[in-house]
């Protein structure tokens, strides 16, 4: 680490920020565009974002990508709104190196306040580019046009359609953002219900998922992987598998392996008979399972303070702790990862469900060592996204493969066992709270420690190579170092800071670099673990107080938004001030603010356990969720719905 | 060798090995998208079609084996244009999230009320109880089989 970093390293770094070099500084400064509000900020140039065609249509660009949950149709429903144009009259384009902005990775929930605040401005600006030029070609003032449909009228009647504009309209410059969006009080798209356009493809066998598509003389791939992390391939007996039916080539790079078939199901028995032949040695020792959160703690730590409210503990309080502790956890997608790839005269294509077409490109290019011209990485949906899966993994995998069979597109799925031992997982954490509480029932101090692995090993999240098969090559590119991800946002001490108001805390956090087990970004990264420790602790200290649960957290919030989900969910939940289990069947609450700083969500579960079974079910829920201006509520309901559920 | 099977209500003939994977035949030779490779091992339910209106597991099913049985897939049931009961109520649901075991919870479903045409609800979870969703759809899954349920015993 203490190397000087060389360009490529430190433009890599930087990821999709646009950086303009200049030798004096004061002169950059003084040149400075001005900050544009989301994505526009990164992708400036209207043009980037939307075309009108001459039929009256308009193209939609977006580097934010369909992951099933939603993102496309509310993304339509945006534009729609802000171009007056009927949903149907556009046509959406995500996700792909060769033609949409780069907006990074679709992670975070930051699509909407990202890339939907971008084609919200740029949609109003090129609304307001059409009317001036109807109105010059009227002779009317642009305020006295009226907008419909596409159709832009003046009072006497007279009317042109934005088709007509189309070829005049010019996109082709940098946005203002100086186009006011419509205000929420004039919405009729955005807010709605819209179904999601994807649906009705995955529910008649359409063509709808990467796994679904095919090209022409596309040829199957599997992969073989190491009989541990980190281990060498010492031999295979490659010609017993080159003589089996169908196989066109084994593709062996140092200690990646993979084999090329005609058919399917012909891959697979090739990988199957490579895997028995594959000689591998070496490899680190995995940690104990039985001892893994002992194991977590002994490991050296970054530490660092976070959070920090001081205030005199008053005599007498009475303390409290409790450990609680989350194990990795596996994406475990319903369907493994894949990839299609092929190389044809030098230009690499590759079809992937990567969350970052652009952040993958830039791995490609490492991993590769091709330029980034000569790649496009084109997104096609795939099987469950809820974080940085095999995505980027499999691709680089298919394009090693393609290597193989040049001219001929390799498709490859991983097996199920590939998927459950070489993807990330989320981060196993141990979490100690400590607390005090005053003669008056309230907390008067709160100690929070949390160790944690990275939250992100992405692509383009850390210098280095972050894909798989990069650490394996004959030449092996090495995985860069972890870092954490900073507050407030955080990553293992994501909404590790509490939102309640103590007057005494202090958080700790352990940031531990060596990874024993592969891991990466999965649903709220620390926050899963926190908020399940925070929640669990503020009932133990409620149970301590004597106090309702509800109320209880009410007592220690100001924050009005706060406030409003933990009583709404109650109020919905029916929940009745000191109600009390019955042994089998009880209710509690939780909540949480998104990263402390986006979406507020309470929720009131029911849960039942089976004394003698020791078996647990939540047969009800009930959430609030403040998630700010909704584009599309069954959406938003959906993805409440899921987070409960899985 | 040369294999005849009878899919979705056609005779169609493919040159595969006789312990080939039923779901391989349907997705590459046949370019049928609905079933879908999940695990491999008959355990998660993606791959699910109907043999003799029967579910079955079409990533551990030789084609070898089916004989003259009738196969059916999800686009045996209905179209985009034309969708079936099941998929018009998991369209009405927005019974998905990312979709991908959703093929299977259609096809478990579509043998369910074959055979159970007014389920209830437990019937429902029972019937489906093989199938996995690994994106928490499972609550719009149910509603969108009861509502296909309503509709079908309306006709």
């Amino acid at each position: 680490m203490n190397a000087p970093l060389t360009r490529r390293e430190f433009s890599s770094a930087l990821g999709a920020l646009v950086v303009a070099f200049s030798f004096d500084p004061k002169a950059a400064l003084a040149q400075e565009p001005a900050r544009l509000p989301g994505s526009l900020q990164t992708n400036r140039r209207l043009d980037a974002w939307l075309r009108i065609n001459a039929d009256g249509t308009a193209t939609v660009f977006t580097g934010k990508v369909e992951l099933g949950q939603g993102i496309l149709t509310a993304l339509r429903q945006i534009a729609a709104e802000e171009l007056d144009l009927p949903l149907d009259r556009i046509t959406m384009v995500s996700g792909d190196t060769g033609l949409t902005p780069n907006e990074g990775q679709t992670a975070g929930s930051q699509s909407v306040e990202n890339s939907g605040t971008a084609l919200r401005m740029a949609g109003a600006e090129a609304r307001a580019i059409l009317v001036d030029l109807a109105a010059k070609r009227l002779g009317v003032a642009a305020d006295a046009l009226n907008v419909a449909d596409g159709v832009i009228s003046a009072a006497d009647g007279r009317k042109v359609s934005y088709g007509e504009l189309a070829a005049e309209a010019d996109f082709k410059r940098e946005a203002t953002a100086k186009a006011a969006p419509k205000p929420a009080a004039r919405h009729r798209i955005v807010g709605q219900s819209i179904p999601r356009t994807d649906i009705p493809a995955k529910v008649t066998g359409g063509p709808a998922f990467v796994q679904d598509v095919r090209r022409p003389s596309m040829v199957h791939g599997r992969v073989v992987r190491p009989s541990r992390y980190g281990a060498t391939l010492e031999g295979v007996d490659e010609a017993a598998v080159k003589a089996l039916p169908g196989v066109i080539a084994v593709v062996r790079d140092g200690s990646f392996l993979g084999v090329i078939a005609e058919r399917e199901e012909q891959a697979v028995r090739a990988r199957s008979v490579l895997a028995k032949s594959a000689r591998w040695t070496g490899g680190p020792e995995l940690p104990d399972p039985a001892r893994l959160y002992e194991h977590l703690k002994s490991l050296p730590s970054q530490d660092q303070i976070i959070g920090v409210k001081q205030a005199a503990v008053p005599e007498g309080a009475r303390t409290f702790a409790a450990t609680y502790t989350k194990p990795y956890i596996a994406h475990a997608s319903i369907g493994p990862s894949a990839a299609l790839a092929e190389l044809r005269d030098g230009r690499l294509t590759v079809w992937t469900h990567s969350q970052g077409v652009f952040p993958l490109r830039a791995e490609l290019v490492k991993a590769l060592k091709m330029q980034p011209a000569d790649i496009r990485c084109i997104h096609v949906e795939g099987s469950g996204c809820y974080g940085h899966n095999g995505a980027d993994d499999v691709a680089l995998d298919a394009a090693l493969l393609a290597r193989g069979a040049p001219g001929r597109t390799v498709r490859l799925q991983w097996m199920r066992d590939d998927e459950f031992a070489w993807e990330p997982f989320g981060a196993a954490m141990v979490m100690q709270a400590k607390a005090a509480l005053g003669a008056d029932g309230r907390i008067v101090d709160w100690q929070y420690e949390l160790w944690s692995n990275t939250h992100s090993m992405r692509p383009q999240s850390t210098s280095g190579t972050n894909v798989l098969a990069a650490w394996y090559m004959g030449e092996p590119q090495h995985i860069g170092p972890p870092q954490g991800i900073p507050q407030p946002a955080g990553g293992g001490d994501r909404n590790a800071v509490p939102l309640y108001d103590f007057p005494s805390q202090r958080v700790l956090h352990h940031f531990i670099p060596e990874m024993p087990i592969r891991v990466s970004a999965l649903r709220t990264l620390g926050a899963y673990a926190n908020v399940f420790a925070m929640e669990s602790f503020m009932d133990e200290l409620a149970v301590a107080a004597n106090a309702d649960p509800v109320a209880f957290r009410l007592a220690h919030m100001k924050d009005a938004r706060a406030r409003a989900v933990i009583e709404a969910a109650a109020k919905k939940a029916g929940w009745r001030e000191g109600e009390k289990g019955d042994g089998t069947r009880g209710r509690g609450i939780g909540f949480a603010k998104y990263k402390n700083l986006a979406c507020y969500v309470a929720v009131v579960a029911e849960v039942e356990v089976d004394r003698a079974s020791g078996v647990v079910r939540v047969p009800r829920a009930y959430a609030a969720t403040d998630a700010g201006l909704v584009i599309n509520p069954d959406g938003l309901i959906n993805q409440i719905e899921g987070g409960i559920v899985q | 060798m040369a294999i005849s099977l009878n899919v979705n209500g056609r005779e169609r003939s493919v040159t595969a090995e006789p312990d080939t994977p039923l779901l391989y035949v349907l997705r590459n030779d046949l370019e049928l998208n609905g079933a879908k490779f999940g695990c491999g091992l008959a355990q998660c339910g993606a791959c699910t079609v109907l043999v003799e209106g029967k579910p079955i597991r079409s990533c551990v099913t030789e084609i070898g084996s089916l004989g003259d049985a009738k196969i059916t897939t999800i686009e045996g049931l209905g179209t985009i244009d034309k969708p079936d009961a099941l998929q018009r109520a998991f369209i009405a649901e927005q019974a998905a999230q990312c979709g991908y075991c959703i093929n299977g919870m259609i096809m478990s479903a579509k043998a369910l009320l074959d055979s159970n045409p007014r389920p209830t609800e437990q019937d429902v979870r029972a019937g489906l109880a093989g199938n996995l969703c690994r994106c928490g759809t499972h609550n719009r899954i149910i509603a969108a089989v009861l509502r296909a349920a309503r509709e079908t015993g309306r006709i």
